[in-house]
């Protein structure tokens, strides 16, 4: 039964290496055997997927907006207008002023020439927090801080596309995403929110990126594989890509007068800190799973599994005790988008719905085939690290 | 009996808990004492070396064990220890909170202490290469932890026993009021019958200081710290760079009236805006900052004529305190004049993501202790901007409601209305 304060989703915005927009997306993860864009050379031994190219003039008019921020911000502020644009939002003053915002978000760039001098320099003094002062009063670019701001890639896409109903970022990784999902969902029905722009973007191709998963030697190293062959492999298991993927949701009320076209209901989204130290993790994943009431029958499962060893061995422990679940690790094909995770499940899963057709396996070994229109599909974020969640997208 | 529900048929919510910890000290009795007998926490930085730098001064804690072990460990103590007054307060068992936890923090980065020792702990080749192969060869995860967006939080969620996936939160200066705003729209949504809610910054590092310098963001009055901060003056010159935190119990009045608690004041409203001019500046007109306050009323029920004292932003920069008092003065019309209008950060700095929460902390016990706090340093005050700001001395009054606000960078805004008693 559907109700006027039901959350819709009406716009889709996706940068991937895959290319950019829905339609691409779809042609590439629908096609039977698609091998991903990988570059191993570039940050041997680890292996990403990189930015495909973008004109960024299509969603940013302004170069002196451009130049204000680093390719993260860039990223994520193009792919709110491809969400905005979809959504039929773009350039309606009166659509955008009222329109609320949830970001997920982590921290910019850095700027990485600088801070190999002062390590390089750190070498031969002794005085290191004074060679510290020394270098970053001199060398820092003044509005580099603006471009590292997590609040700022929000800032900018208020800037850029005027969307200033409110703006609030969430922090922490893959959970960051499920929570600005579950939020702006939550708004929306409650009566608070009409339209809520929501979503994320990571850009890896830059090394304090991948540091801050290597860290705890979470990376994957070797010769890439899919998803759910990297147990037992060299290094972590996380491979990962540059990406981003925004979504408008609405009240369905909000759409229907409006006259959009409504791709998918969000249905319950769901989230959970398991404390996986004392080994909750697969009990964790398994209640969320009780908590979604999932519907009876197949069941396709487009799952933001990162591949880190524990987390991924866990989930699909859970999932392939559940036989109706036919899962699809998206990762396998983008790399892992960190925040950008869920909502990009949360796309994935809303254009099958939309389509009424799944998407091919995309690990053959893993995974098995799903036949028919799905009428609902689930979406999983378990964090590489901590915190996760799940949502079920159903047809509209 | 009070009404349950507010103007809007929501459940009403009221603080049952209250912490705090800012250069002036842990915990409300302290810092009280030294607000409101107009002391300054702002002093000259001893933590790092200040060799090349503009700006010497900082309201920075300094006297926690963490104060000297990097921004996320020092954030985190910051958060738990007012989060433990306030869990108290409230009489919660403060291992087993039971609600949800919403933590504004500043963004993560790795330390330049542990960026320094990881690079020197190996000698072959350089630059990024080394810092990432000595990275994966960790045994510990401490250092990661420091580097993850989402750990403060997961941690205060073990301490705690709060509830759920735990929200952590930038909306820069606006921060500790956007994690008050999520507390009170969870209770009224009936997601849950209590939140708690913390705003906590510990990253005053050397490389902080220097980005917003770099931004001519800060005050370089370095000769008399306690003098640099100084709101609403002629000859402000930049705010000055503060730690703190403020953490709230925010409880259904339903809830916390059932079991017995003690009622510190009611969250009546929350408004927000954001602002599409500029990263660092905000629309000349201010109607971002004006339309964050009118939403604010709006949600609370109340007129502007109800508000009886405002807790300012008053960062002491050239920019905010003149926007600030365009928007009071378009919203409350000749009478700005006339209603007092004071700036914590006279004493205590600009405490960034912890701002919001700590000064709703202190709006609270405005209200409480019927007196308001004092804007200090207001010796040359700037003729363009003609506000009450009760000068330099605390003044005793009864105040029934407080518009507290807060404007960030990157033109995130919100405004939080507090009053005494329920309705």
């Amino acid at each position: 039964m559907s109700s006027p304060h039901d959350v819709v989703i009406t716009g889709i915005g996706l940068i991937s290496s895959l290319g950019e927009g829905p339609d691409a997306h779809w042609q590439k993860l629908t096609q039977p055997g698609f091998q991903p864009v990988l570059d191993a050379a570039r940050f041997a031994p680890y292996t990403i997927h990189p930015l495909p190219e973008i004109d960024w003039n299509l969603q940013i008019a302004k170069r002196g907006d451009q130049r204000q921020m680093e390719t993260w911000q860039r990223l994520g502020t193009y792919a709110a207008g491809l969400a905005l644009d979809d959504a039929g939002i773009k350039g309606n003053d009166e659509l955008c002023t009222t329109m609320d915002m949830v970001v997920a978000a982590g921290g910019g760039e850095r700027d990485e020439a600088v801070d190999a001098a002062i390590l390089a320099a750190s070498e031969s003094r002794n005085d290191r927090d004074v060679l510290l002062n020394e270098k970053l009063t001199t060398e820092l670019r003044p509005t580099l801080f603006l471009a590292q701001l997590s609040n700022l890639l929000a800032g900018n896409i208020s800037i850029v596309h005027k969307v200033t109903g409110s703006s609030r970022t969430f922090m922490g990784e893959e959970g960051a995403g499920v929570s600005a999902v579950e939020t702006a969902a939550a708004r929306i029905r409650s009566g608070q929110s009409t339209h809520v722009l929501v979503g994320g973007a990571f850009q890896t191709e830059h090394s304090d990126m991948l540091l801050g998963y290597e860290l705890a030697g979470y990376l994957h190293r070797g010769p890439w594989r899919p998803v759910w062959q990297r147990q037992g492999a060299e290094g972590g298991g996380v491979v990962t890509g540059s990406g981003s993927a925004f979504l408008v949701l609405e009240q369905r009320e909000h759409a229907k007068k409006r006259g959009r076209k409504i791709y998918a209901e969000l249905g319950p989204v769901v989230s959970g800190r398991a404390r996986r130290r004392q080994g909750e993790l697969n009990s964790g994943i398994a209640a969320l799973l009780k908590q979604a009431h999932l519907p009876d029958g197949d069941l396709l499962t487009i799952s933001a599994a990162s591949g880190a060893h524990v987390a991924t061995a866990a989930e699909k422990a859970v999932l392939d005790a559940n036989p109706a679940l036919a899962v699809r690790a998206f990762s396998t094909l983008t790399g892992h988008m960190k925040e950008a995770q869920f909502p990009f499940a949360v796309a994935l899963a809303a254009m099958a719905v939309d389509r009424g057709a799944g998407y091919p396996v995309f690990d053959a070994t893993a995974e098995r085939p799903f036949e028919g229109a799905p009428n609902s599909v689930l979406a999983t974020a378990i964090g590489y690290h901590q915190f996760e969640g799940l949502g079920l997208i159903k047809a509209a | 009996m009070a009404n349950l529900r507010d103007h809007m048929g929501r459940p009403i919510v009221a603080v049952t808990g209250i912490g705090v910890v800012t250069s002036l000290g842990v915990g409300k009795k302290d810092n009280w004492a030294a607000l409101t007998s107009g002391k300054s926490g702002i002093h000259p930085i001893t933590r790092f070396p200040v060799d090349h730098l503009n700006t010497r001064i900082s309201g920075m804690v300094d006297f926690l064990p963490s104060s000297s072990k990097g921004a996320s460990h020092l954030t985190y103590e910051l958060a738990e220890t007012a989060a433990q007054e306030a869990v108290s307060e409230a009489g919660l068992d403060s291992g087993d909170f039971a609600g949800p936890l919403f933590l504004a923090s500043p963004p993560v980065e790795l330390d330049w202490a542990d960026r320094f020792s990881l690079y020197n702990s190996d000698k072959n080749d350089g630059g990024a290469e080394r810092l990432l192969r000595v990275a994966r060869g960790l045994k510990e995860l401490d250092i990661f932890e420091t580097t993850q967006f989402g750990s403060i939080a997961d941690r205060l969620a073990d301490r705690f026993g709060t509830r759920g996936l735990p929200i952590t939160l930038s909306t820069a200066c606006a921060s500790g009021a956007t994690a008050i705003q999520l507390g009170v729209e969870a209770i009224r949504r009936g997601e849950c019958d209590k939140a708690l809610s913390i705003g906590a910054d510990g990253s005053a590092t050397a490389e902080a200081l220097i980005r917003f310098s770099l931004l001519s963001a800060l005050s370089t009055h370095n000769d008399i710290p306690e003098k640099a901060s100084k709101p609403f003056s002629k000859d402000r010159d930049g705010f000055v760079l503060a730690e703190g935190s403020g953490a709230l119990v925010l409880e259904s009045l339903e809830a916390a009236l059932a079991r017995g608690a003690t009622i510190l004041g009611i969250m009546r409203g929350c408004g927000e805006r954001a602002d599409d001019f500029h990263r660092t500046r905000s629309k000349p007109d201010a109607s971002p900052a004006i339309a964050t306050v009118r939403a604010a009323l709006a949600d609370a029920g109340l007129s502007e004529d109800e508000i009886d004292y405002v807790n300012a932003h008053g960062t002491s920069t050239p920019e905010n305190d003149k926007m600030e008092h365009l928007s009071l003065s378009t919203v409350f019309g000749e009478r700005v004049g006339s209603m007092p209008i004071s700036s914590n950060k006279s004493m205590i700095g600009h405490t960034l993501s912890a701002a919001g929460a700590v000064e709703a902390a202190f709006s609270l016990m405005t209200m409480r202790e019927s007196v308001i706090p004092p804007t200090i340093n207001y010796d040359n005050p700037d003729p363009a901007i003609v506000l009450d700001v009760v000068p330099n001395k605390k003044r005793n009054a009864e105040v029934g409601t407080v518009l507290s606000n807060s404007f960030g960078f990157g033109g995130q805004n919100t405004c939080l209305v507090m009053a005494r008693e329920p309705v």
